[in-house]
């Protein structure tokens, strides 16, 4: 273990190198999550995007490394597991609308859905090691070969710190920010300015899945780099409660994604310095840390400040 | 006239669901067809492993109690308009309750006792775990979806800690494991068979869930919470404690799934009580449209489906995985299927006509 040599130091380091690396999927889960419950629904399949996207990604980056070199292989693989993410968030988007039916079940069936397909079209590519998405070096001024290797940066945290601003402009400045907003705080105003609910939400669940895909691609094209059946071990559902915790703001996503990759980070960090009595209860704090806030911000009287006004109500 | 109406509905909430079933049935098939298996076959293969013998019942009965007891968790909170999807978090802590329980009386009690001491331990610790996402949602206005999901990972985590540290049998080597309940504790097989009690259990606690909700004055009032809080409580129901009362029975159900796991199938604590029974109890008593009788038979449907897995690998050639997407297909059909009530003219109007009919005659 590289903290090892570090002794003490190693936990401060261990902590920053594993939210760099865990932070990733979080942040673009988040942020598609974020755009899509805030045209009012929840996508709980997410989780079943985020396998879909992790396999797709990996498959493509070892299919098509022959021909178009182990370069372009990756990011051809990103960009297919935007769009496998795009496809479960059509169905997601189309059944979640329909009357009657519950999107948190539709999310759930979706979950089992995702993850099926995904396992039965990756189990030929849990063995082969497929290119992997480029690091940039930002530990380049160190001559410690383990600040060097913490500092591994993904370029698509890159794009998810992108955006971030983008999205929060979008949803404060722009016209189709405007409607998404209405749609999902008041479906009847939305209604009045002439908005097809149906379509700005099929939008915002489409293009967060397309996000929810990226972050699978993560997981499976830089940290940890390989193709397995547990790989998104929860965190699709986990984005849920961390979009809540972001009070429904990019920005505080950001935030919120740092903190959970890093109570993530915490466990192995202590771990490796001979602390390991409360592992799973580092692990549970971004949990607890979410309920807490919620119990003192809400009220009977009033919903969680920020959030959506249709969120969780039948269309 | 009237019972023609009921007669009509009544054939519309079985043809529905069916014809859900159908279409997963061919769209699987084409699927199977792409993947270069013989849809029929494969058909033939699923109804053997689930369906076709004394054993292959047993099999699936074995998967299909739990699921009975984890969506009473999903479904009696939805008859009051509340969506709980708390299972998994539930069931792992009855399981510990059971364990923590099971261990502390050791061999002090007779067997017997032992075990209805860990399953009252499963019940109240489930109760209260889901109940607590209820008193949220009443006195702090706190979405109890996401509180419950949340509440999930902090009772998986609660778990690892314990069976990590203070419960751990340092003698079990292959995973962090508690000790191991005595053998008197142990949940029995039903007489003859491979299937454990909680299979009874599954189906007691379903029928009275049916009765409480359907045939009783709680339940009524329960029904009239859930389907305007506003009226209920001018009516001066109190609806604070149904909330708190239907979150805790709801729990319990789910506990007691985790005591059964654990008495009758692991024995021992660890990671594996964590096996997506939970998760897949919201589906089943979503697809059952909350009705506790009928997540029964949907209970055994999936039970089945499962309890096809291994086949699929072994005599088609295709990955295991094949029957989470079945399982998947199948839940989204009947989910779909949910939106086109009312919309078949065969379920209506052929009524009207016929009494059109009747008149003209």
């Amino acid at each position: 273990m590289a903290t090892e040599a570090l002794g003490w130091w190693g936990v401060p380091l261990g902590i920053l190198a594993g939210t760099l690396r865990g932070s990733v999927p979080f942040l673009l889960v988040s942020l598609g999550e974020c755009l899509t419950e805030k045209s009012g629904k929840i996508n709980l399949g997410l989780e079943g995007t985020l396998l879909m996207g992790a396999m797709s990604a990996y498959a493509v980056s070892y299919l098509s490394s022959g021909i178009v070199g182990p370069t372009l292989a990756p990011w051809l693989g990103v960009l297919t597991a935007g769009i496998a993410g795009m496809g479960l968030g059509a169905i997601h988007g189309w059944l979640s609308q329909q009357p009657r039916v519950n999107d948190v079940a539709v999310g759930i069936a979706m979950i089992i859905f995702g993850g099926g397909l995904a396992n039965f079209f990756g189990k030929p590519f849990i063995q082969p090691q497929a290119p992997q998405l480029p690091t940039l070096a930002a530990g380049g001024w160190s001559s410690l070969p383990q600040v060097q290797s913490a500092l591994q940066i993904s370029p698509l945290f890159l794009l998810g710190l992108a955006i971030v601003p983008l999205m929060s402009w979008f949803f404060k400045s722009t016209r189709w920010g405007l409607y998404v907003r209405a749609v999902g705080d008041s479906p009847d105003a939305a209604l009045a300015m002439g908005i097809s609910i149906f379509w700005v939400r099929m939008a915002a669940i489409v293009a967060g899945s397309f996000l929810a895909g990226i972050g699978g691609a993560s997981l499976s094209l830089f940290y940890p780099g390989v193709w397995t059946e547990r790989i998104s071990s929860g965190q699709g559902l986990m984005a849920v409660a961390l979009v809540i915790f972001a009070r429904w703001q990019p920005w505080q996503c950001l935030w919120a994604s740092l903190l959970f990759g890093g109570a993530q980070a915490l466990g192995p960090a202590f771990q490796s310095v001979g602390i390991d009595s409360y592992y799973y209860l580092f692990n549970a704090a971004p949990y607890i840390l979410t309920l807490v806030i919620m119990i003192i911000t809400c009220s009977p009287q009033r919903t969680l400040t920020g959030a959506p006004g249709a969120l969780g109500k039948d269309s | 006239m009237a019972s023609t109406t009921t007669w009509r509905r009544s054939l519309e909430s079985v043809a529905l669901p069916m014809g859900a079933v159908l279409s997963a049935l061919v769209i699987f098939g084409v699927f199977c067809a792409l993947a270069g298996a013989n849809p029929l076959a494969v058909y033939a293969s699923i109804y053997r492993a689930a369906f076709g013998s004394w054993s292959a019942w047993q099999n699936t009965l074995l998967r299909a109690s739990p699921l009975m007891l984890t969506a009473l968790c999903t479904a009696l909170p939805a008859r009051l308009g509340l969506v709980i999807i708390g299972n998994e978090g539930a069931l792992v802590l009855g399981g510990l309750a059971a364990v923590m329980v099971g261990l502390a009386l050791g061999s002090s009690l007779p067997g017997g006792l032992v075990l209805l001491a860990m399953a009252l331990g499963s019940l109240v610790a489930g109760g209260l775990w889901i109940m607590a996402a209820g008193a949220l949602r009443h006195y702090r206005g706190v979405n109890e979806t996401i509180s419950s999901l949340l509440l999930n990972y902090i009772a998986i985590a609660l778990m690892n800690h314990l069976v990590q540290g203070p419960l751990r049998d340092p003698a079990f080597v292959s995973k962090p494991s508690s000790f191991e309940i005595a053998p008197a504790a142990w949940l029995g097989n039903l007489p003859a068979t491979r299937v454990h009690w909680g299979l009874i259990y599954g189906l007691v606690a379903s029928a009275l869930a049916y009765i409480l909700i359907q045939r009783t004055t709680f339940g009524f009032a329960a029904r009239t919470a859930g389907g305007n809080v506003r009226a209920a409580r001018i009516a001066g129901l109190p609806v604070g404690k149904l909330t708190l009362a239907v979150c805790f029975l709801a729990g319990s159900c789910a506990g007691l799934a985790g005591m059964v796991e654990v008495a009758a199938v692991q024995k021992r604590l660890n990671e594996s009580i964590v096996s997506n029974y939970g998760y897949a109890g919201i589906l089943v008593a979503f697809v059952a449209r909350h009705n506790p009788l009928a997540t029964v038979l949907v209970s055994v449907l999936l039970g089945g489906i499962l309890a096809a897995g291994g086949i699929l690998q072994r005599s088609h050639n295709l990955p295991d995985a094949t029957v989470m997407v079945f399982q998947g297909i199948v839940f989204l059909c009947v989910l779909y299927s949910e939106s086109l009530y009312g919309r078949f003219a065969v379920f209506q109007e052929r009524e009207a006509q016929a009494e059109g009919a009747v008149v003209a005659g």
